[in-house]
């Protein structure tokens, strides 16, 4: 973010760099009920992400003091694999995935119906295998779709979508050469039914008229990836039943 | 088995759902609107809409049998995990046995299987189990599986009527606990086909017409396996 550049990231045409336009999403694949030992898990490859998502529990919540005695604590871990970017990383947890671990969860616990379960903790993890930007929005994406798996309550599935400033361009669901070399980037956690927000951050500056313009943009593609998420939930157990035939 | 199977309709968590009624379970009203809360399908009975999950754990409820598994031991209790997300405790006063102080090791020990009673639940997700009553005791031998606790009732089937098929066909003794455990003794022919019929049920409980399936299913398995499940 903010680095100068003479990459043009949308030509003559208004076509960005990838060949999209400024309201595109990048293509996205869901599945359901990957990982077998998990309670619930799902693989969301976004773009060039690819994430896994896997929820545990509602379980007694340990150490003791950490439980809530009204209700359910989620704790959800947010991890970059080494081999997941260009550079290999470190691996653990540093600042930033410390910083997304904390979000996220306060995003995913807001649409729970936390106060069911008393005493427990809703463990998520996400795994990101493979990063091309934007993989706080896709890691939600795919943990909501665990949660549901996961046979837990929930007010709405919740949708993760970035919007961004590119060359003086609002444009959705920025890629990797755009967060690096774009003017700003905003990744937002939608609920679509109640057009509620439960994650806003914002890198880099914008106006507030084109922050307006990149949140409509983001709620209109959330509708897209809500479908799909249905989608992609139902397809589960419609695929069971065709494989024994 | 040819052909297209009819499916149960599936909602999702903060699904608009058709339907005029009161809300009942896995439902929640906003705005004089019903929204289901589960991964599930639609289940509407005596006035009230309820969506049934596919998937979750067991919440206990006062009166469910369930079977459970002896983890810890303490002078006046056992520790027992039942599969929800909480241990219960089973006092030795909830056992047909007379305890004496810190012998709870002579009648139950870690790793034991019981069938017990759900005895009380409280607001806290605390759970107490009893032994004390006709029918429930420790379970020695046979074998474990577990299944969803939501697709129990599928498995015992309209007034039993698929347990018993399964009993009846293999020759096995079956206990379903409500908490999604199932234990299983009998030949072990029978055990293999009895766990492969469950997971059949486990898969297809959201499908009609499913006892007919298992039926033919139970035919043509009379025995035969390598005793390994899946």
């Amino acid at each position: 973010m903010g680095m100068k550049s003479d990459i043009k990231l949308i030509d003559d045409n208004g076509l960005r760099i990838d060949g999209r336009l400024p309201n595109q999403l990048r293509p996205i694949k869901m599945e359901v009920g990957i990982l077998k030992r998990a309670d619930g898990s799902a693989f969301v490859e976004w773009g060039g992400n690819k994430i896994i998502a896997a929820v545990y529990g509602p379980n007694e919540a340990y150490p003791k003091h950490v439980q809530e005695a009204d209700k359910a604590i989620v704790r959800a871990r947010y991890n970059m694999a080494p081999f997941s970017v260009d550079e290999r990383k470190r691996p653990g947890p540093d600042r930033r995935a410390v910083e997304l671990s904390k979000v996220i969860s306060e995003a995913l616990e807001s649409v729970i119906f936390v106060e069911k379960y008393p005493r427990t903790s809703i463990d998520v993890y996400i795994e990101v295998l493979q990063a091309d930007a934007g993989t706080r929005v896709a890691g939600i994406t795919a943990a909501s779709l665990a949660l549901a798996d996961a046979g837990i309550p929930m007010r709405d599935l919740i949708v993760g979508c970035a919007a961004g400033k590119v060359d003086d361009v609002v444009v959705l669901d920025l890629n990797k050469e755009e967060d690096n070399f774009g003017q700003a980037d905003v990744p937002m956690a939608i609920m679509p039914r109640t057009k509620e927000i439960a994650l806003l951050q914002m890198d880099g500056d914008m106006t507030y008229e084109e922050l307006t313009t990149a949140m409509e943009m983001a709620m209109d593609a959330a509708k897209k990836i809500h479908e799909m998420q249905v989608e992609a939930l139902k397809r589960k157990y419609i695929k069971e039943v065709d494989e024994d035939d | 088995m040819e052909g297209k199977i009819a499916i149960r309709k599936i909602v999702v968590p903060g699904e608009e759902i058709d339907e005029k009624g009161k809300p009942g379970n896995g439902v929640f009203v906003e705005n004089g609107k019903l929204y289901s809360a589960y991964l599930g399908i639609v289940d509407t009975r005596a006035g009230y809409v309820n969506v049934i999950p596919l998937s979750g754990c067991y919440i206990p409820k006062k009166g469910d049998k369930v079977i459970g598994k002896i983890i810890d031991l303490a002078p006046m209790n056992w520790v027992v995990d039942i599969n929800a997300p909480y241990y219960a405790p089973l006092h030795v006063n909830d056992v047909p046995w007379r305890v004496e102080f810190g012998d709870t090791g002579r009648y139950l020990s870690i790793g034991d299987v019981i069938l017990a009673k759900v005895s009380n639940v409280n607001e806290l997700g605390q759970v107490w189990i009893t032994l004390k009553e006709q029918g429930l005791r420790k379970l020695e031998g046979g074998h474990i599986i577990k299944i969803s606790p939501f697709k129990v009732p599928r498995v015992i089937g309209k007034g039993g009527s698929m347990i018993q098929m399964l009993k009846d066909y293999t020759g096995c003794r079956i206990y379903v606990g409500q908490n999604g455990i199932i234990w299983i003794s009998g030949p072990p022919e029978g055990i293999i086909t009895v766990i492969k019929a469950i997971r059949m049920i486990e898969n297809e409980a959201h499908t009609y017409g499913l006892t007919d399936r298992v039926k033919e299913f139970l035919e043509e398995n009379r025995g035969e396996s390598n005793g390994n499940e899946e």
